[in-house]
């Protein structure tokens, strides 16, 4: 390996790679991180006068799709930077360290670069039993978490574990997970989705790496430019779901037509996603074109809002199948029925009442001039 | 009681034009709003056309909705500002129980509706004091049905009013979780007009002075000889004339 503070262009010409090598790199990165390829003089003077910067990716209550994701990345090139240019210091699946020879590198990368190097979380922090449901090396990750994140340069959290919870935060979340925006008090760059998108992600990292700032966020932390769209604004399907066509069970004739899959409980409507955009495996597919419904993978709750086959969730305290229109239904029948009742009694309570009153009511033949008004 | 003789009554206008346009505006959106949200959780199927760009049943569905859902808003805000100008029986101050007079006449008035005793307390000509009371209930329902219709609406509009919802989002988890509730709430909506509808035949049945038609013209009924001086301050809160009895 080169020198920890070479930048990028001493790295790649130290690796043979030409200049115009470079510049094509540079492109690929310009356009990544969405400044363009009228931002490439910005990105080629980023990567060839700022040091690499170093990066710690760190490894909780997580499955590592969010890696395998990652390392699927359609612009090669760019993943590349990741792993042959940055310096990922201490990441617990790809780095060649074990033991205490990895904790030592991780040791030294916060030492040696404190407020430099990026911090990468996969996972969510178990908070119960003081923690105890994820250790490494005898500390707790929130032990791990709190000292990682103090000099860091910028945080972001891969994934729904790290940015939600995923699934094992939810209900009744046995080992209190909690996603890590709520554990350190600075900004956090959610990245959710399980996983999230390989070039999502990729061009999260270049974004920070070109610009040295953090791409705009919304109001739940997430890059505006990859989840401020829902995956049903530009899925392929929505011709189908104007138009009323609607899947109505998974072999019908709409199936094979390819119409929308609202009905079979499809998320796409209110789930925020580059799915239907960016797609996955290099642009190849998503869930929806391959005929099965958005579950909302990237969205709070997920897990928590099922069955994934249907529009709406159960409602809760009211056992399985409860659709809120099933109570709602049954309180509606309930109530006609007592209005209906309450008019039967009306009538015979009332009966001598109404009849008195009947009985002093006024005849039109009985009424002298001016009667009335 | 008076048997022989036939009561004369006064004309009462009770609620003015703002009120009566506000009622028929807000109930037709409601209407609207309802079986367009229901067709929304649960589309039937229908095709009328061979080809998905041939028909838009579903989406001119969410237009309705959404334009309904406007309406609403409009009207809502209107009727609320009325609460500040309009006259006493459209006040704010009829809709929340604050006086001791208001809480015996929630009570009076659930002995009448579920106990059906006889009607001869004293009622107020305007909304009686649990009518009020639902109804500022139901308000706070509608400030939710708004607040989240408008916050699922900002993700496909670019109108100003929907963004100021979208604060909302994030209480509930997510979209999915705001329109749940938003789909939950539908019922009050379906209960509340079954009932109300019910309740203002019942009244007029049973007090027998124009309840259901007064939000056509305007007009209640109130008998001459039971009639205390209609009190015109913006306290009236007091009752101002006691109801019929027998
Ligand atoms: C009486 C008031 C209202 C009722 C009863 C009502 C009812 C409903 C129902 C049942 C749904 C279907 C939810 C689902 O997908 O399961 C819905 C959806 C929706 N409503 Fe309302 N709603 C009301 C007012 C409003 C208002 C004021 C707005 C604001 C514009 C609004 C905007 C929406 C939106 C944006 C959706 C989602 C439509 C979609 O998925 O494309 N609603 N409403
Ligand atoms: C045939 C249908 C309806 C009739 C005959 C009707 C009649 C009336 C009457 C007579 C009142 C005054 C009651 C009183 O003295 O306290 C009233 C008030 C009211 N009704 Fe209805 N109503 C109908 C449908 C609806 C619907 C569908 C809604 C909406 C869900 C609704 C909402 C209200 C509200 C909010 C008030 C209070 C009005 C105010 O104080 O501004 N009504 N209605
Ligand atoms: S398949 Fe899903 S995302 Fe696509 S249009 Fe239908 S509901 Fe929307
Ligand atoms: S389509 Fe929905 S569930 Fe599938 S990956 Fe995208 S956001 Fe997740």
């Amino acid at each position: 390996m080169a020198k920890p503070d070479a930048s990028i262009w001493r790295l790649m010409e130290s690796k043979g790679y030409s200049r115009r090598e470079f510049v094509h790199f540079c492109r690929f990165a310009a356009i990544t991180a969405g400044v363009g390829v009228a931002g490439l003089p910005r990105v080629v003077e980023a990567f060839q006068s700022r040091p690499r910067p170093p990066v710690v990716w760190l490894h909780f209550q997580e499955c590592t799709c969010c890696s395998e994701s990652f390392i699927r990345s359609s612009h090669p090139v760019v993943a590349d930077v990741l792993f042959d240019y940055l310096s990922l210091d201490y990441t617990e699946t790809l780095q060649a360290a074990a033991g205490h020879q990895a904790e030592a590198a991780l040791h030294d990368t916060m030492r040696n670069h404190p407020g430099e190097y990026i911090l990468l979380v996969e996972g969510s922090v178990p908070l119960g039993n003081d923690g105890v449901y994820c250790t490494i090396g005898g500390r707790t990750a929130q032990d791990i978490l709190a000292e990682a994140a103090e000099d860091a340069a910028a945080v972001i959290a891969w994934g729904s574990c790290a940015s939600n919870g995923c699934v094992q935060n939810a209900s009744p979340n046995p080992t209190g997970a909690t996603p890590i925006h709520k554990l350190i008090g600075r900004p956090v760059i959610n990245v959710p989705g399980c996983p999230p998108i390989a070039d999502v992600m990729t061009a999260v990292v270049t974004h920070l790496l070109v610009m040295g700032s953090m791409p705009e966020l919304d109001n739940r932390g997430r890059p505006r430019e990859f989840y401020g769209k829902r995956v049903h604004d530009t899925c392929y399907r929505r011709p189908f779901y104007d138009a009323g066509l609607f899947v109505e069970s998974w072999d019908d004739e709409g199936a094979r037509e390819g119409y929308c899959l609202y009905k079979m409980g499809c998320r796409g409507p209110v789930t925020y996603n580059a799915c239907s955009v960016t797609r996955w495996n290099e642009g190849t597919s998503y869930p929806i074109q391959s005929g099965h419904g958005c579950i909302g993978c990237s969205e709070d709750d997920f897990w928590d809002n099922g069955p994934f086959y249907r529009h709406l969730p159960d409602v809760p305290g009211f056992g399985i199948e409860s659709t809120a229109d099933k109570v709602g239904a049954a309180a509606a029948v309930a109530a006609g029925a007592g209005l209906a009742l309450h008019a039967i009694v009306t009538n015979v309570r009332k009966q001598s009442e109404i009849h008195k009153r009947i009985a002093g009511s006024v005849q039109e033949t009985e009424i002298g001039e001016g009667g009335d008004d | 009681m008076i048997e022989a003789a036939a009561p004369t009554y006064f004309r009462l206008y009770v609620w003015e034009r703002p009120v009566r346009a506000f009622h028929w505006v807000n109930a037709t959106a409601v209407l609207a709003l309802a079986i367009t949200g229901f067709v929304i959780g649960n589309p039937f199927r229908m095709a009328y056309a061979a080809e998905a760009y041939q028909q838009n049943w579903f989406g001119t569905v969410r237009f309705v909705h959404f334009a309904a859902g406007w309406i609403f808003l409009v009207a809502f805000v209107a009727r609320i500002y009325w609460g500040f100008v309009g006259d006493q029986y459209a006040r704010w101050r009829h809709y929340i129980p604050h006086t001791r007079w208001q809480w015996r006449e929630i009570v009076e008035v659930l002995r009448i509706d579920i106990f059906q005793t006889k009607v001869s307390g004293e009622f107020s000509s305007g909304h009686n004091a649990l009518a009020g009371l639902t109804y500022s209930v139901s308000f706070l329902v509608y400030a939710f049905q708004i607040a989240t219709g408008f916050a699922l609406y900002a993700s496909m509009s670019d109108a100003w009013v929907p963004s100021l919802f979208v604060w909302v989002v994030p209480l509930f988890g997510g979209d999915a979780g705001v329109r749940f509730w938003h789909h939950a709430a539908m019922w009050f909506f379906i209960l509340f007009t079954m009932i109300h509808v019910y309740l203002v035949f019942y009244h007029d049945y049973v007090e027998g002075r124009g309840t259901t038609s007064s939000m056509v013209g305007g007009w209640k009924f109130a008998r001459v000889d039971t009639l205390t001086a209609p009190d015109q301050s913006d306290e009236a809160c007091e009752p101002d004339e006691p109801a019929e009895s027998g």
